[in-house]
């Protein structure tokens, strides 16, 4: 098993989070300890028909997206793959939102048009899950030249970077290839994160994608800075990625991060999951990434921890969390259904025009005089 | 006022918006120093700069893929490819993401992208540099898809598709770049999307074409007998469908022939041939005629001619369409 091995560190050498406040820290246990809760409940929702389509749950990986999100800015444009509703609350967009955008409905993040792998909010400068595996790669180059274009040539931002997710299965697509090779020809600050939970879909990763100990050499190939990191530690991961991060946006190069995590849940809510045991789950659940962090807040200074939070006090803030998560299903459920007279014709195009389907006069037939 | 190609008249309005506009950026397979495959950008990386007109390396996906991510953020890329063929590689990009963001996002992101094409035979290619795809785009909500063929009807349109805030397909038909020039004024003009340009009228029957089968068809109606008046509709845009100008015309006629380079089996021509008999069933004196493609790949040049609808097949299909 290569997945999420943890590197031998040396304690003497100081870490960029310990010089973070108790409050950040705090917020991120709150973030995935809130991912974790939303996650449980999606399933749940999902079970009782109450989410169409498909659901790719995040259980596992809470320590990507809120350890990511927290080494760049909030008008850093984030694209992500389908397994999205982690970054999404990561990003800020409210889980009422997020909830009612599953149940298909209007008071969802997308007016419940995109579901569960096309979580967007603009303000919150995330642009996406896409439900086709690495087509996001090329988009978050394109994304990441525009931030460079408008610092450089137009002078209307400052330097950003754009963080594209995708998983280990996404790496064995073309477009990926494209999006880095354009990115390092062009000089764009992407940095492509590579959720890498060692399963693309059904198939382990040294079955689906070659040389796969050193996933690092594919982004170095492309001169692309490259590293590797233990997904599971949510302080390692701001420790390695805010470097990377702050690098990426000086130089305005791109950066590629094999990012070592692991689902607890199977790929999509349909998965039988013969392809591991229940031992290797339970091995990776031992390693819990909000169960070390609370460790960790909770053990006190001279035991290497912050002596910031009570037992009380986790306790109290996963009981405040369950009962937000349960809010959100609450007014995802009484939400209302998009009415089909408005919501089948518009917002395809921003620009409508005459005989452009969808129109307002949805189909073409009802105009034939006879009848 | 300065007589252009359809080339000239594209590199004018390219020049012009990247004046005018400094979001706009143009991506393509060596669209900068070279001009592109076919010259149509030629001089616009000296003038407005290589960061402007990229070069970039041949992956389509990535150059779309990267247009659309310029698109959502707010700038207005232009993305050239090199012919009808190669958009296949894109194809995912194309309906998958550009077409399908604003809707996905219920109108809060939107992809102000052109890609524009050039499109269809008759410049002794084999397939994949000259197939005629329109419908493909047609079929695909969320993308607007535009076919001009005489360089005033280029610019024009041209500046209307950069100036869209959704995805616009702008095919340019390659036979017609070189052939002809005609008066294209200097200044800012735009044509709607949308449409239909009548250019002969007539009593007796309507052709409905776009692209270069309008010069066939020119030439057709040019061989009819003086007593035979045909009405001559050229397209110029293919979505949305200026299907009030045909049903008027049709209306008038009461015949309709449609004409297309493409296969003809779920062609362009039967979704016209469906529009027509709803909006002039009353009005139709024989059944809608479509002279096109056939159902194969298109072939290399020795059969080209073969394949693509000339004066005498169109002729033919007016004659016994008038015949019925």
């Amino acid at each position: 098993m290569t997945q999420a091995t943890s590197k031998p560190r040396n304690a003497d050498t100081a870490r960029l989070s310990d010089a973070l406040p108790n409050e950040t820290l705090l917020k991120w246990l709150y973030d995935m300890q809130l991912i974790r809760e939303f996650e449980a409940r999606t399933m749940q929702m999902y079970q009782q028909a109450k989410i169409g389509g498909f659901c790719h749950i995040y259980s596992g990986q809470e320590a990507s997206a809120v350890g990511c999100t927290a080494a760049v800015n909030h008008d850093d444009p984030i694209v992500l793959a389908y397994r999205d509703h982690g970054h999404a609350l990561a990003r800020g967009m409210h889980p009422a939102a997020c909830m009612a955008e599953m149940f298909g409905k209007l008071a969802g993040c997308a007016k419940g048009k995109g579901g569960s792998m096309h979580m967007f909010d603009k303000p919150n400068w995330l642009f996406g899950g896409h439900g086709i595996v690495s087509a996001q790669t090329p988009l978050g180059t394109g994304l990441a030249f525009a931030c460079r274009y408008q610092w450089e040539v137009m002078e209307t931002a400052k330097k950003r970077v754009c963080l594209t997710f995708l998983g280990d299965g996404a790496i064995d697509q073309g477009a990926f290839h494209e999006a880095q090779n354009l990115a390092s020809v062009f000089g764009i600050p992407v940095i492509y994160i590579i959720e890498n939970n060692g399963y693309s879909m059904g198939t382990a990763i040294h079955r689906h994608t070659a040389n796969c100990d050193r996933l690092t050499m594919r982004g170095e190939s492309y001169g692309i800075k490259s590293i590797e990191v233990d997904g599971l530690d949510i302080r390692n991961v701001y420790d390695q990625m805010k470097p990377l991060v702050d690098e990426c946006r000086d130089l305005q190069r791109p950066g590629f991060v094999d990012l070592k995590t692991y689902r607890y849940q199977g790929h999509s809510m349909s998965d039988p999951q013969k392809y591991r045991t229940k031992d290797e789950v339970e091995s990776f659940k031992e390693r819990d990434s909000i169960a070390n962090l609370a460790a960790h807040l909770m053990a006190q200074e001279d035991d290497g921890g912050r002596g910031c939070l009570t037992e009380d006090d986790w306790n109290t803030m996963q009981k405040d969390i369950r009962q937000i998560v349960m809010d959100a299903v609450a007014f995802a459920e009484q939400a209302a259904d998009p009415d089909p007279e408005k919501e089948l014709s518009t917002d395809t195009y921003a620009l409508p025009m005459k005989n452009l389907s969808p129109s307002e006069n949805y189909s073409h037939g009802t105009k034939n005089p006879l009848l | 006022m300065a007589k252009l190609t359809l080339v000239q008249a594209i590199n004018q309005a390219l020049d012009h918006e990247m004046t005018r506009d400094e979001r706009v950026v143009i991506l393509g397979e060596d669209v900068g120093p070279n001009g592109g495959v076919f010259r149509v950008t030629d001089g616009l990386a000296a003038k407005h700069g290589n960061h402007r007109v990229q070069n970039t390396p041949l992956d389509e996906s990535g150059i779309i893929g990267a247009a659309i991510g310029l698109a959502v953020a707010g700038m207005r890329p232009i993305a050239e490819l090199q012919f009808e063929g190669f958009m296949g590689p894109a194809y995912d990009q194309i309906v998958n993401h550009a077409a399908r963001y604003r809707n996905r996002t219920r109108g809060t992101i939107t992809v102000p992208l052109t890609i524009r094409v050039p499109v269809g035979g008759g410049i002794h290619a084999p397939e994949l540099h000259s197939d005629s795809p329109e419908a493909i785009y047609t079929h695909s909500p969320g993308l607007k898809v535009v076919m001009p063929c005489t360089p005033y009807d280029a610019k024009g349109l041209l500046l209307s598709a950069i100036r869209d805030p959704d995805p616009v397909i702008f095919f340019e038909p390659k036979r017609v770049y070189r052939s002809f020039r005609e008066e294209v004024p200097e200044e800012d003009y735009t044509i709607p999307i949308g449409e239909a340009k009548v250019i002969s009228d007539g009593d007796d029957l309507t052709v409905v074409t776009w692209g270069a089968s309008v010069f066939e068809c020119l030439e057709a109606i040019d061989n009819l007998p003086d007593d035979v008046s045909i009405e001559l509709i050229d397209l110029r845009t293919i979505d949305p469908i200026d299907i009030d100008c045909i049903a008027q015309s049709v209306q008038k006629t009461g015949r309709c022939v449609v004409v297309h380079e493409a296969p003809r089996t779920a062609g362009l021509g039967a979704e016209i041939s469906a529009l027509v008999q709803e909006h002039c069933f009353l009005h139709l004196e024989a059944p809608v005629q479509r002279v096109t493609g056939f159902d194969t790949v298109m072939p290399y040049y020795k059969l080209e001619l073969e394949y693509l609808p000339d004066a005498e097949r169109i002729g033919k299909g007016i004659a016994e369409c008038l015949a019925y």
